[in-house]
This record gives C-alpha cells, structure tokens and sequence, in this order.
C-alpha cells in the first residue's frame, strides 16, 4: 500500500477548499474595510451598543446593559435649549460601548480621524459612562459625520441627559432591537428593500456604511410581510403600533401576525394588571358582532417589552 | 442501555450500537422537526390559534423546527449512514464504537439544549447559526471532531486499496462542515459587525448546504443504489468529477443569499456564474445514480429502500435546475425573499435530501439490527405520505412564491398578496402535517422491526427476504 490516497486527496481538498475561502473570504475583506459610516450606520452602532443577542452582559437576551437613546431639546449641563433637537446616546456606567468606540477602524476613513480628534471618543471611559452624539464635519472637503463624546466636549454626564430627556422623549432602541430579535421578528420581516422595483414601495435599499458596527444585521431571507427599514415613515403613529402589535387584526383585518400581547407584561402604564384572557374574550364577542367597539388596549408600562419594541420602530426604522 | 455502553470497553460494545442509537434518534428528531413545521405552518395559516404566550408564538418556534430537522434529523442520519457505510467500504470493524456512542449522546444533549434554549427566545440572531456561541462549541467539539476522528481513523484502517467515493465524501465534509462552522460563528465569538457578519452568516449557511447536506447525501445514494440494486456503480470518474467540482464551486457562491444587500459588485457576479457551474457536480451525480439503475427499474416499485432513493435523485433535478438559475441576477429580482425560495429549501432538504437518507436509514436499520422491516403496508403508508405531503407544500409554495413575486415588482400593497396566498397557507400546512405524518407512522415501525421483525439470517441482505406483514 505504498500509494496513500487519502493523503493525496486530503491535500487536494485542502488546497482547493483554501483558494476558494481565499476568494470569498479574504477578497471581500477589503472592500468591506473601505465602507465610510454614514449617518444610518453611526446612529445604529451608537444606539444598539456592543451586539444585540446572547452576550456576557445579556445572557438572557433581554435587553440587558444597552445604552438609551434620548431626544434632547434642551442642554444637560447648561439648561440652554437646543433647536433643532439633537440625537444623544446615552452610556450608563458599565454599559459596552459600540464597537466603532473601541476599534476606530470600523468607522471608515475620515469618520475615524474626525470622531478620535474633534470628537474625542478615545477619552470616554466604559466604568464612568459616556453621551455621546454624531455631529457633521468637514474632512478633505467633503462632509462626514462623525461621533462627538459629549461627556468630554460638552460635559453633558448619562445622568443629566436621562434627567433633562424624560420619559416622554427616552427611547430604549436598543432593548427594542433585542426584542425584535428574540421575538423572530425577522423572520417574516426584512430589513433590506431591494435594488429592483422594491425601493418605491418600501423606500431606499442601504448603503455600505449603513452597517459598520452592527451585530446581528438582520437583513432576514423570507419575507412573509413588508420590509420594514423604513415603516417609520410610512406610518409614524405610536397609538396605531400599540394596537397593531397587541392584537394585528384590529388595525388591518387581513393581517397574518401573531398577536405580541404577552410583550405587555403583567400590569398596564397605570399598574392595573392585565388579563389577556379577558380581553381575547371581549375581542371574540366584537368579532360575533355583541359588541360594537373592540376591547381597549391596554397602554404598554414604561418598563415593558413592547414600550422597547416600539421606541426601535418609531426610532429607527425611518 | 446507552449509559451501559457509554462506560463499557470497546470491544465489548457490540458492532452496529452506533449505527442503532443514531438512527433511532434521527428518526426521533424528524418527527419533533416536522411536529413543529406542521404547527408552525399552521400559525400561518390561521394566526389567531393560540395566542397570549411566547412558548407558542410564531417567531420563538420557526428557528426550532429548522434546526431540529438540520442538526437533528438530516445530520444525524448523516451520523448513522457514517457508523456502518465507512466500516463496510472499508472491510473493517468501525473504529470506536464507543466514540461512536458517546457522540450520538452528547449530540442528542447539546441539541436538546440548545433548541431549548432557542425556544425561549436565547438566540444570536443570525438565520442558520442561530444557536448561541458556546452551543456552537460544544456542536465542534463534541459531535463534529469525534464524528470525523472515527471516520478519518475508519478510512485509515480500512483494508481494501482504494477509498470509494462515499468516503472521500464522507471524510472530506466533515472537514469542511467543521471548517464553515468554525468561520461561520466568528462574528460572535470575535464580535465581528457589519457586513462582514450579514456576508459571513450567509456564508456559513450556504456552505452548509453545499459542503454538508448536499454533498453527504449525494455519497449515501453512491452506497445505497448499488448495494440495493447488485449493479456496480456506472462510472468512478464521473463521481470524481462530481466530488472535486463539488469542493471547487460549490463552496464558492455563498453571496449569492445577498444579492440586493451592499455587498461587493464583483463578489456577487463570481458567485452568480459558480452558482450556475453548481450544475456540473449535480448533472454528474444524478446521470451517475440513474444509469446504475440500468436493467433494475422494476426495484423502484418493488423495493421500498430503493423507491426512497430513486425519488430523492430525481428530485434532485428540479432542485438543481432551479439552484442553479434562480440565484442569477436575471431571476433573483422576480424570487427573492418569496415563498418560492422556501419552496426551494425545503425542495433540497425535505425532498432530495430527506429521501435519500430515508433510505439509508432504514436500509441501515434493518442491516444493523439484522431484522427485516416490520410491515411493508407502513412503509408504504410512509412513502406515500410524505411524497404526497411533500408535493402539496412544494407545489403550493411555489405558486405562493410566484404571487408573491409579481405582487413585490407591480407593486401590489401588500396586504393583498397576504390574502392572495391564504390558500396556499392552508395548502402548506396540509402538506406539511401528512408527512410529520408519515413520520410517526415510521417511527412506529421501525420500534416494531427492533423488537418483532423477522430476523436475518447471517450472510443475507434484509433486502433479499421475503416480508412476512
């Protein structure tokens, strides 16, 4: 047996498997390292955090340790009102800082330079907390935006910014994201129109840098309902969200998704519990026609899944 | 009896205990995957039976039947077919039994947890490599490289000169299956973002298909129809063609899942024209299978194995003819994202390759247990079942599919497609419920074959005997 053919083809399978990981994997590797953050992919990065999904800081995948997007019309440390109302997000203490903060590489040339120099993101501390926005720039002529850490150019700390926001104008876009998620949404949903005729229905296909500094992506393979990278501007009303996700058949009779109402938790805005029992009851009795109007839906309370859910939604899917 | 072997010495385990405990589990996680396809298909069809519960809610449950029916059923029957075509290719024993064992235990644990596990909504969030990290590990380093330490060990000891092409397939898969999973979880393991994850995960769930699914059970009909039918396969060469163009395109076109996404113009055009030279490996593979079944077609209605077998290579023609074109720019546009791209999955996993690995497995049974097939009538019932189940989801998923895609470019809102394909829902989980089915039935059977089939004798092929129910 002087001739071994398994070593022969093992060699061959080896070289022939290696030149085409070579072509699909260390090919691409180059231009994805080119794509330049735009907007879209600072935002998303900034807003979801390190990684959505099982984590250290979120083995249960619930939304654990994400940071808290605030809508700020006014200045946190000054009091002085800020018109148009800026972006900030907002790093508790411990919170994971997104990926770009800490590999400034992912960010793409330009928006590196500009958020490591002006934007000082190298001096924010992970133990300490951080706020930070994206702010525009000018580099080698061309505009780009770039990431500001506010906690040291402006002094604006995680406390003040969530005290100054609110409730009314907090947004936990990256909790949402994780119920998206876990919840399967993706799985008949997309988040990518295509190039060819989609777009003008379900508005603009991404571009490159759309995506620096997200995980997961999500795009989703098997649309068994309308793309939804941009159902924020389509429809933007919180009160239709809540009915639509608490029970789809109220808003649009055809509809095949699943009711969410479990997102709601135990007890409403109010602290009154809910009984989802109770209410199926009622709905079946609108349906036979003993009723004229469908129950009420409860107001989602301010710590529940779906209130998450739906900040992502009206947040970032625009 | 597992636990007994699990801690026995080897040589006291007696040959084929692998090949058994694997084939009854793979049988086990089949009718647990199309349980819950037929349920899921159902929520589907009518979304307001049972509600108010994540346990039973759409999005918690989809991903479990995948991969109860991918890491359960489909590679599990992979394990099995592995535990006794390699040692019988090579004249030899298989080298450890007990690796053999501990394997098919630690795969029923890890996958048990990490469906599990997924069922509560504890994902990564990535389709196909949707189980978490450290269950990826233990799917590495608890199945995988045990599973290929005693085929590579099998194939080494063998004690016949050449290696025939079931175990180049065999040997060189699992190489390559623990390779792609190795790459393909990276993002999570590394926090790899962007696009580099969308691009990557898509990568690992192609390669899947192509240098796992596909391919393995493409060697088990290069077993199964010649030793059922007593031809010699038609032509060696042309299952080496089949294998080498199987590692040199089919591990190549994995961006072609992500032709509207930002990726590389050049990539997704290479992927594009591999994607069409996938049909050399599959016209290979399916001439191949189908001229060996020269002057022995009266096996495809008499035999039941061989009836198996024969359907899922020649469902691998429409498979491929559709694989192959559909990816193209030309036709994607039209296709992607719709129901006819789940028409097509479940055309490659529920058609070509579930069939030939049915096969397999009860060919594999019966030839371990050394008992014949309990009942010919279920059997058949199982045949008949799941083809006619299969064939209503296809078919109506397809047209669902087409509905869909004319609906995506003459922009009909979309609401009214949702309607337009209600029938076709209804239709799918129809289909869907006759061959979990089938299944049962199956699994019922072969239970009755281990402990009342008649027994065969030494030297014979179960195949060879007369049935007596």
């Amino acid at each position: 047996m002087a001739f071994r053919q398994h070593k022969l083809g093992a060699a061959g399978v080896g070289l022939m498997l290696g030149f085409s990981m070579m072509i699909t994997l260390f090919g691409p590797s180059n231009d994805f390292r080119s794509g330049v953050s735009t907007w879209v992919g600072l935002d998303k990065q900034l807003s979801l955090g390190r990684l959505i999904g099982f984590s250290y800081e979120d083995p249960t995948v619930s939304g654990e340790g994400k940071p808290i997007t605030v809508i700020l019309d006014k200045d946190p440390k000054t009091g002085a009102a800020i018109d148009p109302p800026v972006r900030a997000y907002v790093y508790k203490a411990g919170t994971k800082f997104s990926p770009g903060i800490n590999h400034n590489e992912l960010l793409g040339p330009g928006v590196e330079e500009l958020s490591t120099g002006i934007g000082k993101i190298g001096s924010a501390s992970m133990s300490s907390g951080a706020v930070f926005t994206v702010s525009k720039g000018e580099f080698n002529g061309e505009e780009v935006d770039y990431i500001e850490n506010t906690t040291a150019t402006r002094g604006w700390t995680p406390d003040a910014a969530l005290r100054t926001a609110g409730d009314e104008n907090t947004r936990y876009v990256g909790k949402g994201k994780t119920i998206y998620i876990t919840e399967g949404c993706w799985w008949c949903h997309t988040l990518l129109p295509e190039q060819t005729q989609d777009w003008q229905a379900f508005g603009a296909p991404p571009f490159l840098g759309d995506f620096n500094g997200e995980m997961p992506t999500a795009f989703g393979s098997d649309r068994k309902a309308p793309d939804i990278l941009h159902v924020a501007a389509r429809n933007s009303s919180r009160e239709w969200m809540t009915m639509h996700f608490f029970n789809p058949r109220l808003v649009q009779p055809n509809s095949i998704m699943p009711r969410f109402n479990y997102l709601w938790g135990r007890t409403d805005i109010n602290g009154n519990p809910i009984d989802i029992k109770a209410w199926s009851k009622e709905y079946d009795e609108y349906l036979a026609g003993n009723r004229i109007y469908p129950p009420e839906v409860p107001e989602p309370a301010r710590d529940s899944e779906v209130r998450a859910l739906i900040d992502w939604v009206l947040t970032s899917l625009k | 009896m597992l636990m007994k072997y699990l801690f026995a010495k080897n040589d006291e385990i007696p040959a084929g205990s692998a090949t058994i405990f694997f084939g009854f589990s793979s049988i086990f996680w089949f009718v647990v995957g199309t349980g819950l396809g037929s349920f899921n298909a159902a929520k589907l069809a009518f979304p307001d039976w049972v509600t108010g519960t994540e346990l039973f809610a759409f999005g918690h449950m989809r991903q479990v039947h995948v991969l109860a029916v991918i890491v359960g059923w489909i590679s599990m029957a992979f394990g099995m077919t592995m535990m006794y075509m390699t040692p019988a290719l090579g004249n030899t024993r298989l080298w450890s039994e007990k690796l053999g064992l501990w394997t098919v235990f630690l795969w029923n644990v890890g996958l048990s947890l990490g469906l599990i596990l997924l069922w509560m909504g504890i994902t990564s969030g990535r389709e196909y490599s949707d189980l978490i990290w450290p269950i990826d590990l233990v799917v590495i380093f608890g199945v995988l490289v045990p599973l290929g330490i005693n085929v590579w060990m099998t194939i080494a000891h063998r004690k016949t000169q050449g290696i025939y092409i079931t175990n180049w397939f065999f040997g060189a898969c699992i190489f390559m299956v623990t390779i792609t999973i190795l790459v393909g979880q990276s993002p999570e393991i590394f926090n790899l973002t962007g696009l580099t994850e969308a691009y990557l995960t898509f990568w690992h769930a192609h390669n899947l298909l192509g240098l796992w699914i596909t391919p393995v059970a493409a060697g088990i009909a290069y077993y199964t129809i010649p030793k059922l039918t007593g031809n010699p396969l038609y032509s060696h060469r042309i299952g080496h063609l089949h294998f080498w163009a199987i590692i040199a395109f089919y591990s190549t076109p994995a961006s072609h899942h992500l032709m509207s996404a930002p990726l590389p113009e050049w990539l997704k055009s290479f992927a594009s024209v591999e994607g069409v030279l996938i049909l050399i490996p599959a016209v290979a593979f399916v001439a191949n299978i189908l001229l060996t079944m020269k002057g022995k077609w009266s096996l495809f209605v008499e035999n039941l194995e061989t009836k198996f077998s024969i359907t899922g290579v020649l469902l691998a023609i429409p498979l491929n003819m559709q694989g192959g074109f559909q990816q193209t720019r030309a036709i994607n546009w039209y296709v992607h994202g719709t129901g006819w791209i789940v028409a097509h999955a479940h055309l490659a996993l529920l058609g070509m390759s579930s069939f030939l690995e049915a096969a397999a497995v009860y060919f594999g049974l019966q030839q371990m247990l050394r008992r014949k097939l309990y009942s010919l009538t279920l059997g058949n019932l199982h045949y008949w079942f799941f083809i006619i189940g299969f064939c209503i989801y296809w078919i109506s998923m397809t047209i669902a599919g087409l509905i869909q895609g004319a609906g995506k470019i003459y922009e009909v809102p979309y609401i009214d497609v949702v309607v337009a394909e209600h029938p076709y829902m209804i239709a799918r989980w129809v289909g869907g419920t006759m061959v979990f089915t089938g299944n049962v039935v199956w699994l019922y059977n072969m239970w009755m074959t281990a402990r009342e089939g008649t027994l065969v004798p030494e030297g014979r092929y179960p195949h060879e005997l007369a049935y007596e129910r």
